[in-house]
């Protein structure tokens, strides 16, 4: 027990630290959004012919008529109390729009980097054990043209491929197929509700939505992944104390994953919170190619019709999302690494 | 010099990858510039009554919903891509170079409130403040350049303070202090031109991530409108029939933006190894 306080405590220090750039983001992000030109009340107005007071009435609604400053302080009031504005578009809160989409972003985002771990890691553990090898050939060309393809095109290939041509994908649209049967909702993810109710059926549909747009992320963050492994196993392979673990004879799975593998995942950990970063970034184009219902596309559909809130909202969260896996990359550098806690 | 260029033969020798991507940057920037006189096809003249061709002799790359030839968009659609790409990197090369310089040198409240700022751009998703910025900014192509650059900047702007910062209290920059330059004129003249070659290498692995951040804005929506040949937003035009099989209207554009990727990513780990030995991998 004795490691958690320091652990618990360094996870606080990091949490505080993290407050301003918080902050900035909001500012950043109010600035953004209100400063810079077209006007929602124009848009939202019944129509092209809504009179000049019908115009007015819905600025004073959403608070545009008062001064920047002014709505900045209301602006974090309402964050303080849980309050992100209403959409335009679906007239609900924007807190509840999003709390309702999050679970299909985090399920798939998840997924992949779950996806992509599984595969990086071993390659990346093959290749740095017989480097110049056919297989590390064979891993750099797929890290190489991994980064290259962009996320919209890998999957719409993959629809191609698995959709129309093998016919084995089912329609590439939304979570789960609509004649399918929907599970209880308890924690919003799909694949979890349906085998807390036992519904294999419902969770073979599920996982048949998910697999494609999941591995068109992980295929995305693999490359960085894999080549960070490789690297890192790379440099590790050749200390001294796995050649003396070798010289007492203990045997090779166990010097390359117990020895090896745990001293070269520290750097992996590193580049994991700029992986996370990425596959935010990535999620707006992998739900937009598969028309997944999460809180990206959501914002994507808001931004085009010029509406504030959603975005803003979107945007605050995808940042603290942000600095929570900031945390958690911190906390486990410091659960596979003892001496970094011990400072 | 000669041991330059011997360095440079034998990268280039030990590493025909680099040359192969060199030239591959090199036919795609001819191509930016030729593209449009080159083509059979005017990229944005329709014809109906060819709509959705596949691939053939007379349409390389087939034809698309409005009957366009396929081939003639994706060529002349390079000049675009590259230039909003090149336009974006070069910005926040330069203005992260002057700033983070500037940072490095005087340090204390300037270099404490760019930190602040640069901070908070980290704090965010990348592409997604590019997205954001582009939304705010207006949903003008010279606004995916300006978000680009913006998301670039942070590393140009790191890069540059921690090189000056180890460079501000060198012999040199004394003695070009002693001879009465300005702060200014000791940054500008001095200590710049000594981090410029390190930054420039970060340039061409950046414009491969830039060729990426733009063709996916507009693949989105953002930026480039419609009728205007643009590798991203054909790619989004050609999605709505990739699940009737009409895969060339996805996989031609899709090539070219993965083939420009590919050049400009390989080139840049190339120029790394010849420009900056010691990040040799």
């Amino acid at each position: 027990m004795a490691s958690i306080t320091p652990l618990a405590r360094r996870a606080g220090r990091r949490l505080l630290s993290s407050l301003p750039a918080l902050f900035g983001v909001v500012v950043f992000t109010f600035l953004l959004m209100r400063v810079l030109p077209g006007d929602p009340a124009v848009f939202f107005a019944s129509g092209p012919n809504a009179g000049q007071a019908e115009i007015e009435e819905i600025r004073r609604q959403m608070g545009l008529d008062k001064p920047i400053p002014e709505q900045l302080v209301r602006y974090l009031w309402d964050i303080g109390h849980g309050k992100l504005g209403r959409s335009m578009g679906t007239g609900q809160p924007v807190v509840t729009d999003l709390a309702n989409r999050l679970p299909a972003s985090l399920e798939l985002t998840f997924t992949a980097l779950l996806l992509a771990l599984s595969l990086a890691l071993p390659l990346g553990i093959i290749a740095a054990l017989r480097p110049n090898s056919a297989v590390d050939h064979a891993v750099r060309l797929l890290c190489t043209l991994g980064v290259c393809v962009p996320t919209f095109v890998s999957g719409l290939l993959f629809i191609y491929a698995f959709y129309y041509v093998l016919g084995i994908a089912p329609d590439p649209t939304g979570r789960i197929d609509i004649f399918a049967s929907q599970p209880p909702n308890v924690t919003g993810f799909l694949l979890i509700d349906s085998a807390l109710a036992g519904d294999w059926e419902a969770w073979w549909a599920a996982a048949s939505q998910l697999i494609l747009p999941a591995c068109t992320m992980a295929l995305f963050v693999l490359a960085p992944l894999a080549r960070m492994t490789r690297a890192s196993m790379l440099a590790v392979m050749t200390s001294d104390f796995i050649r003396t673990g070798d010289a007492l004879g203990l045997s090779r799975r166990r010097v390359v994953l117990v020895y090896g593998l745990r001293n070269a995942l520290l750097p992996v950990i590193t580049i994991m919170g700029i992986v996370f970063s990425t596959m935010l970034g990535a999620n707006v184009l992998v739900e937009k190619v598969f028309s997944w219902p999460g809180v990206a596309s959501y914002a994507l559909d808001a931004l085009l019709a010029s509406d504030y809130a959603p975005v803003q909202g979107f945007v605050l969260l995808m940042a603290g999302i942000f600095v929570l896996v900031n945390l958690t990359v911190d906390i486990l550098y410091g659960l596979a690494d003892p001496r970094i806690s011990i400072e | 010099m000669s041991a330059t260029l011997r360095h440079v033969g034998w990268v280039l020798r030990t590493n025909p990858v680099t040359m192969i991507a060199g030239f591959g940057a090199l036919g795609l920037i001819l191509l930016a510039i030729l593209g449009p006189s080159l083509v059979p096809y005017d990229p944005v003249a329709s014809n109906v009554p060819m709509a959705l061709q596949p691939p053939s002799p007379q349409h390389w790359f087939g034809t698309d919903q409005l009957g366009r030839d396929v081939f003639s968009r994706v060529v002349v659609a390079t000049r675009l891509d590259l230039a909003i790409a090149a336009s974006a990197v070069t910005l926040s090369f330069f203005i992260g170079a002057v700033i983070g310089s500037f940072c490095g040198y005087t340090g204390g409240k300037l270099d404490l409130w760019v930190g602040r700022f640069v901070d908070v751009l980290m704090a965010f998703p990348l592409f997604v403040l590019a997205m954001a910025l582009v939304a705010a900014l207006g949903n003008r192509v010279e606004n995916i350049i300006y978000a680009t650059a913006i998301i670039n900047l942070p590393f140009y702007i790191r890069f540059a303070r921690a090189e000056v910062n180890v460079r501000r209290n060198l012999g040199w920059v004394e003695a070009a202090r002693c001879a009465g330059n300005s702060h200014a004129g000791v940054v500008l003249r001095f200590l710049l031109p000594n981090v410029l070659p390190a930054m420039a290498v970060q340039i061409s692995l950046n414009l491969g991530w830039a060729i990426l951040n733009a063709a996916g804005l507009s693949f989105l929506g953002l930026g480039v409108r419609a009728p205007t040949p643009e590798w991203g937003i054909m790619v989004a035009e050609g999605a709505r029939f990739i699940t009737t099989g009409r895969w060339w209207l996805v996989v031609c554009p899709g090539a070219a933006l993965m083939f420009a990727v590919l050049c400009f990513n390989l080139l840049g780990d190339g120029l790394r190894d010849i420009l900056d030995p010691r990040m040799r991998t």
